[in-house]
């Protein structure tokens, strides 16, 4: 029972920075129907960033949290910066331009800043300063991190916030109107294109602080590590509905606790050793052996799997609306 | 075609014995000698050109010593030539300077220092006949080519596995063992050693359990592991996936005693996981440089001014085989050194050196590493089987040549 709170509180964990990540793929999916993909770089960059601030900042004699802080502090207008340039010199240009055509671009902007990363931060796989420290807490057997009950906080905080944001706020009406019909929200008197622009720029500050949670929890940073967790935040977001808010909280809380405790049994039903017949069959099986077809080493499969299978059983994802081509 | 091979070196024997005189200039012609070139191959340049310089040093060291010593092969005093080139650690260009090598009539060669760099290369020195001794490759596959011309002074990785977990058998006395690994070639490779062991030695080891080299999140795989209550976890990987290993190991509250191969046996496992890597054990190949022979390391700070790295003692032995084999064959040809390098029982700067069948070093050391307070230390040495306390193994070199 305590390995299984235990798989469930670390998949909360992983799930709630999908989700926060998850979040930047949908809104810019909701208002312009574009597949962001250069996101998880934006993800990536905000962890570099903040690396380099609380290296510099740590031996200074500030305490461990103002530090981070002041990290974070900086990884935030960074990333903001980085969406927004995005947006304004790869995406804008191509506003009437077949929706293939951004999505390339988008490709091609992951890759550039993939290796401007590359060329700043080296090919390394960097430490993440690790100044806080770290207690342990035990909850009926099962171990939880500050460092865990702080990313669950600041996340939940994070996707209250934006749902305030989108749902009591001017801007948020805005965004709102620009997603159901860019044409008719201009003639509206709304300037579209400063509300796609914020849209990117909230994105990318949430993704920043993702990036800073991911870099704190795993203690490590790469230049490579933003492609798979934009690709894992993207599962996330089709899961819930892509273009959906609420369906990429929801998809990236699910997302991190289908993998966690898929991850941590699929050995075990796989196992087919377990299973009477087959395993008279099998020599392996004989004085408590073990055969088993797929081990923990596909923990990274399920996203994808799940992706899959949502393609093909529920396209608009779970929260999402079935929606006729707009042609 | 072996008669062929035997016929291209017979010539490039015959244009090293005629000391190359067409390529140097005549200064040389006037010391009445004859010159022998011995290649050195490692990265002097990129990422390791520190530990390509370190094995490049104990190789020259080798060489200017010889030349001192006023060895005569043939009859005549012999002038000993280091010619060392940069592989960059990479396959592709260690191929091109191997070549070089060759074209140059060096009479054996020193290197390379990646296994990845030697294995490649390793058939161009086979096809030319000229032996090649590397002082820091590590994987198997290069002495099980069949190349009778390659040897190594290093251990293998294959005898790691067995060293850590029979010092992890003999000294820590697990019960279980949960053994994990990244599916690399590496990896797998290891931990189905010390599987391997451990089983001969009656200990249980669960289901293998598997992520990949680019593995973060282990912490699926550890709580599963942690309701299994093993005494010990093995893990066959690099620091960059053991660092988060053992940190979200203890994170989860698991006590065990986390070990690893070389690949993590490095000091940013700490900076890696933090406190969390503190205790963990490690093995790696070969002897740490400050367990070297004394006159060794005196001989190479007195003359780099800087103290051996890593692996420059094992070149600066495999330099010394090869000459010591020429001078046992009274010939720097390699037709004619070959068996000798075969037999030869020498005494280095590493201990006793003498090859197997395969040109493996026989009963190669492996050292048991501690992480304590952010440093790894080695703690004991395993040849041959058996476990020697590091303190006790220093003081028996000390006592030796």
């Amino acid at each position: 029972m305590d390995t299984f709170l235990q798989q469930v509180i670390n998949g909360l964990t992983a799930g709630s920075v999908y989700a926060v990540v998850a979040l930047g793929y949908t809104m810019v999916y909701g208002i312009i129907q574009l597949i962001n993909f250069a996101h998880g770089e934006v993800v990536m960059i905000g962890a570099m960033v903040a690396f380099t601030m609380i290296n510099a900042l740590a031996p200074s004699g500030l305490p461990p949290l103002a530090v981070v802080l002041i990290g974070t502090g900086c990884a935030v207008p960074v990333c903001m910066l980085v969406g927004y340039s995005m947006e304004r010199l790869a995406y804008r240009p191509l506003r009437g331009a077949p929706r293939l055509a951004p999505l390339i671009t988008a490709i091609g902007v992951s890759i550039i800043l993939q290796h401007l990363a590359l060329m700043i931060w080296s090919r390394n796989i960097l430490a993440f300063p690790q100044i806080i420290e770290s207690q342990t807490y035990f909850i009926a057997g099962a171990a939880i991190t500050t460092v865990q009950i702080a990313i669950l906080a600041i996340c939940l905080a994070l996707m209250s916030g934006l749902a305030w944001l989108v749902y009591r706020t001017p801007l948020g009406t805005a965004m709102r109107a620009t997603a159901q019909n860019r044409q008719v929200a201009g003639l509206m008197g709304i300037d579209v294109n400063r509300v796609i622009a914020a849209t990117f720029v909230i994105g990318a500050g949430l993704g920043a602080v993702a990036g800073v949670l991911f870099g704190s929890y795993y203690g490590i940073a790469q230049y490579t590590m933003g492609s798979i967790l934009g690709l894992k935040a993207f599962c996330a977001a089709v899961l819930g509905g892509i273009g959906n808010i609420p369906g990429a909280m929801l998809g990236g809380v699910l997302l991190g606790v289908m993998e966690a405790l898929g991850a941590g049994y699929i050995g075990d039903f796989t196992d087919l050793c377990r299973y009477g017949w087959i395993a008279g069959t099998i020599d392996a099986c004989r004085d408590g052996g073990h055969f088993i077809l797929a081990g923990s080493n596909y923990q990274d499969v399920f996203a994808f799997v799940v992706l899959i299978m949502v393609l093909v059983l529920r396209p608009q994802g779970l929260l999402g609306e079935r929606v006729g081509d707009r042609a | 075609m072996k008669f062929q091979t035997a016929g291209v070196t017979l010539i490039a024997a015959a244009f090293a014995l005629a000391g190359c005189g067409e390529q140097k200039p005549p200064a040389k012609a006037a010391d009445a000698g004859v010159e022998i070139r011995i290649g050195h191959a490692g990265p002097t340049t990129g990422g390791i050109a520190h530990l390509g310089k370190d094995n490049e040093n104990g190789a020259k060291l080798a060489v200017d010593e010889a030349n001192q010593a006023g060895i005569k092969i043939g009859g005549q005093p012999a002038k000993f030539v280091l010619v060392a080139v940069d592989d960059q650690a990479d396959p592709k260009v260690g191929t091109t300077v191997a070549q070089k090598l060759v074209d140059d009539k060096v009479a054996g060669v020193v290197g390379h220092l990646n296994s990845g760099v030697s294995i490649p290369a390793s058939a161009i020195y086979h096809q030319a006949g000229i032996p090649m001794i590397s002082g820091s490759s590590t994987n198997p596959q290069m002495t099980e080519q069949g190349f009778k011309e390659v040897f190594r002074v290093v251990g293998r990785d294959d005898q790691q596995g067995p060293a850590i977990a029979s010092y992890l058998a003999s000294e820590k006395k697990p019960r279980l063992v949960a053994v994990i690994d990244d599916a690399t070639a590496y990896g797998e490779g290891i931990a189905n050693e010390v599987e391997k062991t451990l089983k001969a030695a009656n200990i249980k080891v669960l289901p293998r359990e598997k992520g990949t080299d680019k593995t973060t999140d282990w912490k699926a795989i550890l709580t599963k592991l942690r309701g299994q209550k093993p005494d010990a976890v093995f893990y066959g990987g690099m620091d960059a996936t053991g660092g988060p290993l053992i940190k979200q190991g203890r994170e989860l509250g698991i006590k065990a005693v986390f070990s690893f191969g070389d690949g993590a046996c490095t000091d940013k496992m700490t900076e890696l996981a933090g406190n969390a890597a503190e205790g963990l054990l490690c093995s790696q190949a070969g002897i740490p440089p400050q367990a070297a022979s004394k006159k060794f390391q005196d001989a190479y700070k007195k003359a780099f001014n800087v103290d051996p790295i890593l692996y420059a003692p094992f070149t600066y032995d495999a330099a010394n085989l090869l000459i010591e084999a020429m001078k046992k064959a009274d010939s720097a040809d390699p037709q004619k050194y070959l068996p000798e390098l075969q037999k030869i029982s020498f005494t280095g700067a590493t201990g006793p050196i003498a090859f197997d069948d395969k040109g493996d070093r026989k009963d190669a050391e492996i050292t048991i590493f501690t992480m304590k307070g952010g440093k790894i230390a080695p703690t004991a040495v395993v040849k041959g089987g058996k476990t020697v306390a590091y303190e006790e193994f220093l003081k028996n070199m000390g006592g030796g040549k």
